[in-house]
């Protein structure tokens, strides 16, 4: 039997950390990287008789998540606890939320497959959400260097979490992988968390099971704390396969919660269903309902900035981009903010040209430096006036590859209109002067004379070569449209 | 100046007559001879106490004082005081010396009272006789084979036996009531959310709520008053403006006549069966005086109150379960000597760290709130309390304050009950369930029975109706002469 007889059914659970500068319950600073338990206030460590205070910021962080994927902000919500004994919980119980979270439904629309063809091109898929729903981070254990104990770090306990569940939507680890960048490049966009996937600050879970076409829902297992996209498609393919395999040779799977072990790419069991927690959830007597007005609710959304999907249909609708170029666009707030930035510069009638530049040179440009496109020494005004130097036919594409890396190497400044100060400088103007091409057209096919006598003899390649050299010698100005034009014209006349 | 009302020991501080530092030392000499027979006290902080009162001296000087400033009092150890040992009546934090001060001892502090020390109570609150601590029984002062009632045993038996003028206590279930009954003192526990909960350590979070403990109404209200406000820090504290207790005190001018015109609802459940006989008579002579004075009777229906202690048990129970569970010997409080892994630390810290009652609840709540059970029991006790707060509410259309016994009998003898969990939660019938509710209510003396033992009568009124209760008892107490009485 073959991999294509089953159906992969995963959901995930999305731990993001909000980025409220203080904790959730208390007023410690939730700053990373500070030494151990020195973020940590008597409410963290569970001190007796303190108390917990819910943190506005975590609650706003919630409700801008609720209205970008359109789900039910909850007008009224509840705090439980979550009761379980580990070192690294201080109270014994975690404070979350379970039968009223403050974010009910919403979806979120991805593009699966980008760049691939045929069988496997790119296609929209829409993943509901089951829900979203804030809680504290617990500690961390720390096992090494303890002459043979344990060390506790409570800094990360109360950090705010938002806990974005899906339903069992997707059908592939890709669509999974899609959905999770999506999700993250929003949280980003909307800006509740940082997205920092090494400091934990967006952790997947993957539920996931298989079944025959149209048969109920297999057992799942769940695939805890994944904190990188290949991470997150390489746990989710092994356990596929390792369930399909397990099936075929006559196995049942048994819920479970499994790790992901990056060094060897496997999932291995960390419990079982029957050693699963009874977590005895219930309303934390200690918090009030949490309550929110339509006022709070209206406040937000009008502080909303445009969404990411809302921007991608406008860049298509109406400016005219392709539906990959724009997902591209709109992939982070930082290239969406850029592009819309040079665009706004350099006017709407260019915005395929500006679309080409920033998924282009200033994509590569800033990959290479590995920076973040927001710090491009090229402005997005500077790049505006470059696209329009060569639209207008000032400089020639590639000689505008030329300007960019003088204007990236900080020639001509942070001037707006430095691009034409580097092609006034170094005399780059294209030449459209038709009877300074013929002159130069005559001179290169005077000292070319074979491969003039190639082109006449039918190799279409000869003619290329003519014209690299006929721009060669015109220093790259010459424009190219009417080298072609004219040197053909000399070649057949 | 043992038996001195806090007015005239503000009028003696005020003029000089005594400074705070010889108040101060003239009761805790008093705890020095007579807590070893009481064991009132867990921690008796002298040096503290009298730094505290060298400054109140100052501030008096200075022009400054405000009501407390001067006065001594005592802390039920369920307050945590920083630099104190703050013990909760367990061992789990017999060694636990908390770094902060909690809301109402850092109000008080700042009012200037001078703190004595810690007093003894049911370990975590969770008792009815002050028999469940780890620190010993703390014994009634009317009768040193009794107990004071609980779980603010020791802060009472500390009021009655004057070694405190005036102390603070909570209240889940009537544990500031109840032993101001069984001690012969007057106790008020607020409306849930008046005072702070900030640094009080939790045993059932939605019914725990501080009270005070006096002579008189008139020095609970003082006290109250020092205690009772917003605080930020606890979600469930009332955002109102601060309130003066006393302000209702002074007699209107009714004459002899006082409270003409007060409805006093009386309970048909409360006036049943279970009452002892020398209970009944106490509290009928204190309802007579009571209508001299003006007051009219009626009798009113809580239908609901006889589950009262059913729903208490699923409800203070579970949320023990959960709020005991941050003493597991990782970070501080009792860790067991030796221990082979992680889940026998665990076991073994708590085994050893809590007593009988405290595991008894902590299995019960845990039961409560286990899958599958959680909707016959926690959801259904949910319920009872709604329907008994509506009770209430009902009650209250037909009178002002609601009167009734405060425990079913006077002082009972250490170790009678304490084999009978049953026996010993039913002593706590008439107060249950104005905890549940939510409401205010107060304890003062009515009268003695059997044994020349104290009986208490409680006053409920309706949400933040403290200062009516305490001005109601007032008069009362202007009246009677039993708050005057002293244990021989």
């Amino acid at each position: 039997m073959s991999r294509s007889d089953w159906e992969v059914v995963i959901g995930l659970e999305v731990h993001a950390q909000l980025n409220t500068a203080s904790k959730i319950f208390s007023g410690a600073s939730t700053a990373f990287g500070a030494a151990p338990n020195v973020q940590a206030s008597a409410v963290d460590i569970a001190l007796p008789g303190v108390l917990p205070v819910l943190n506005r910021g975590a609650v706003e962080r919630a409700i801008r998540f609720g209205l970008a994927i359109g789900a039910t902000v909850a007008p009224k919500s509840v705090f439980a606890r979550k009761n379980y004994f580990y070192p690294d919980l201080p109270k014994g119980y975690q404070i979350s939320q379970f039968e009223l979270p403050v974010v009910q439904g919403g979806t979120i629309t991805t593009r699966v497959g980008e760049g691939l063809s045929g069988e496997n091109r790119a296609y929209e898929k829409t993943v509901q959400l089951t829900r979203a729903h804030l809680e504290e981070d617990a500690g961390k254990s720390l096992h090494e260097d303890f002459h043979g104990m344990s060390g506790i770090d409570l800094n990360r306990a109360g950090t705010p979490l938002l806990e974005i569940v899906s339903e069992p939507d997707m059908r592939s680890s890709a669509e999974a992988v899609a959905y999770a960048r999506t999700l993250h490049a929003l949280v980003r966009w909307i800006d509740i968390c940082d997205g920092n996937m090494q400091e934990g600050s967006f952790r997947c879970d993957a539920n996931v099971s298989v079944r025959r076409p149209g048969a109920p829902l297999g057992t799942r297992r769940e695939i805890k704390n994944l904190n990188s996209f290949r991470f997150l498609q390489q746990a989710i393919d092994f356990e596929v396969q390792w369930q399909i395999a397990t099936i075929e040779d006559g196995g049942k799977i048994q819920q479970a919660t499994v790790l992901f072990d990056p060094d060897t790419g496997e999932t291995r069991m960390m419990r079982s269903k029957e050693d699963a927690h009874d977590y005895r959830y219930f309303p934390d007597p200690d918090l009030l309902p949490l309550v929110i007005a339509p006022e709070w609710k209206a406040r937000v959304q009008s502080e909303m900035p445009e969404l990411p999907g809302a921007m991608k249909a406008r860049f298509i609708e109406q400016w005219g981009l392709s539906a990959y170029d724009a997902t591209t666009l709109t992939a982070s707030k930082e290239i969406a903010t850029f592009y819309q930035a040079t665009v706004d510069a350099a006017g709407v009638p260019l915005a395929k040209p500006c679309a080409n530049w920033v998924m282009g040179d200033v994509a590569a440009r800033v990959n290479k430096a590995e920076m973040d496109i927001s710090s491009s020494p090229v402005s997005p005004a500077q790049l505006a006036v470059l696209v329009t130097r060569i639209t207008d036919g000032t400089i020639s594409n590639n000689i505008g590859k030329k300007v960019f890396e003088a204007l990236w190497n900080g020639e001509g400044g942070k001037d707006i209109n430095a691009a034409d100060a580097i092609i006034e400088a170094q005399g780059l103007r294209q030449t459209n002067d038709a009877g300074a091409i013929e002159a130069i057209i005559d001179e290169v096919l005077a000292a070319n004379q074979k491969s003039v006598d190639e082109f006449r003899a039918g190799k279409d390649k000869a003619f290329n070569a003519l014209v690299g050299q006929v721009m060669k010698a015109s220093k790259g100005k010459a424009n190219p449209a009417q080298v072609n034009e004219l040197l053909k014209r000399k070649l057949e006349g | 100046m043992i038996n001195a009302s806090l007015t005239e020991l503000r009028a003696a501080l005020d003029a000089k007559r005594v400074s705070s530092v010889e108040l101060a030392t003239l009761f805790l000499d008093r705890i020095e001879r007579h807590n070893p027979a009481l064991n009132a006290f867990i921690t008796v902080d002298r040096d503290g106490a009298l730094a505290a009162a060298r400054a109140a001296d100052a501030r008096i000087a200075a022009g400054t004082a405000a009501p407390l400033t001067g006065i001594p009092l005592a802390h039920k150890d369920v307050f945590c005081t920083e630099g104190v040992l703050t013990t909760c009546g367990s061992k789990m934090l017999s060694n636990f010396v908390s770094p902060y001060d909690a809301h109402v001892v850092a109000l008080l502090k700042a009012a200037g009272a001078v703190s004595l020390g810690k007093t003894n109570m049911d370990e975590f609150a969770m008792g009815s006789s002050n028999e469940n601590s780890h620190f010993g029984p703390v014994k009634n002062p009317w009768d040193t084979t009794r107990v004071p009632g609980g779980s603010s045993g020791g802060s009472a038996a500390a009021v009655a036996a004057r070694l405190a003028p005036i102390a603070t206590g909570t209240d889940t279930g009537g544990s500031v009531r109840q032993p101001a009954a069984l001690t012969g003192v007057t106790g008020i526990k607020p409306t849930y959310g008046v005072v702070s909960r900030y640094g009080m350590i939790a045993y059932a979070s939605s019914l725990d709520q501080g009270g005070a403990f006096g002579a008189s109404a008139a020095d609970c209200a003082v006290l109250l008053s020092a205690m009772a406000g917003f605080d930020q820090r606890d979600s469930t504290s009332l955002e109102r403006p601060a309130e003066d207790y006393t302000r209702e005190l002074a007699a209107p001018a009714a004459g002899d006549k006082p409270l003409t015109g007060l409805r006093i609802g009386l309970p048909r459940e409360f006036f049943a069966e279970g009452m002892a006989d020398d209970v009944r008579a106490a509290l009928d002579t204190a309802l007579d005086a009571y209508r001299q004075l003006g007051a009219s009777t009626v009798e009113v229906s809580l239908p609901n109150a006889k589950l009262a202690i059913p729903a208490y048990y699923v409800i203070a129970p579970a949320e023990a379960s959960s709020n005991l569970s941050r003493f597991d010997g990782v970070r501080y409080g009792h860790r067991a000597a030796e221990y082979r892994d992680l889940a026998e630390m665990y076991a073994k810290s708590r085994a050893e760290g809590f007593g009988a009652e405290v595991k008894r609840r902590i299995l019960v709540g845990t039961y409560v709130l286990s899958h599958g059970y959680y909707d016959a029991y926690y959801l259904q006790a949910q319920k009872l309390r709604r329907l008994i707060a509506q009770d209430f509410q009902a009650a209250f259309a037909q009178c002002d304050v609601i009167a009734g016994p405060t425990s079913p009998t006077t002082a009972w003898a250490i170790g009678e009950k304490a084999d009978d969990p049953v026996q010993m939660y039913l002593s706590d019938i008439y107060t249950i369930a104005v905890n549940l509710a939510g409401l205010p209510a107060l304890s003062h003396p009515c009268g003695f029975g059997a044994g020349n033992l104290p009986v208490g009568l409680q006053l409920i009124g309706d949400y933040f109706a403290e200062a009516r209760l305490l001005a109601t008892a007032h008069q009362y107490q202007q009246a009677t002469e039993w708050h005057l009485r002293r244990p021989g």
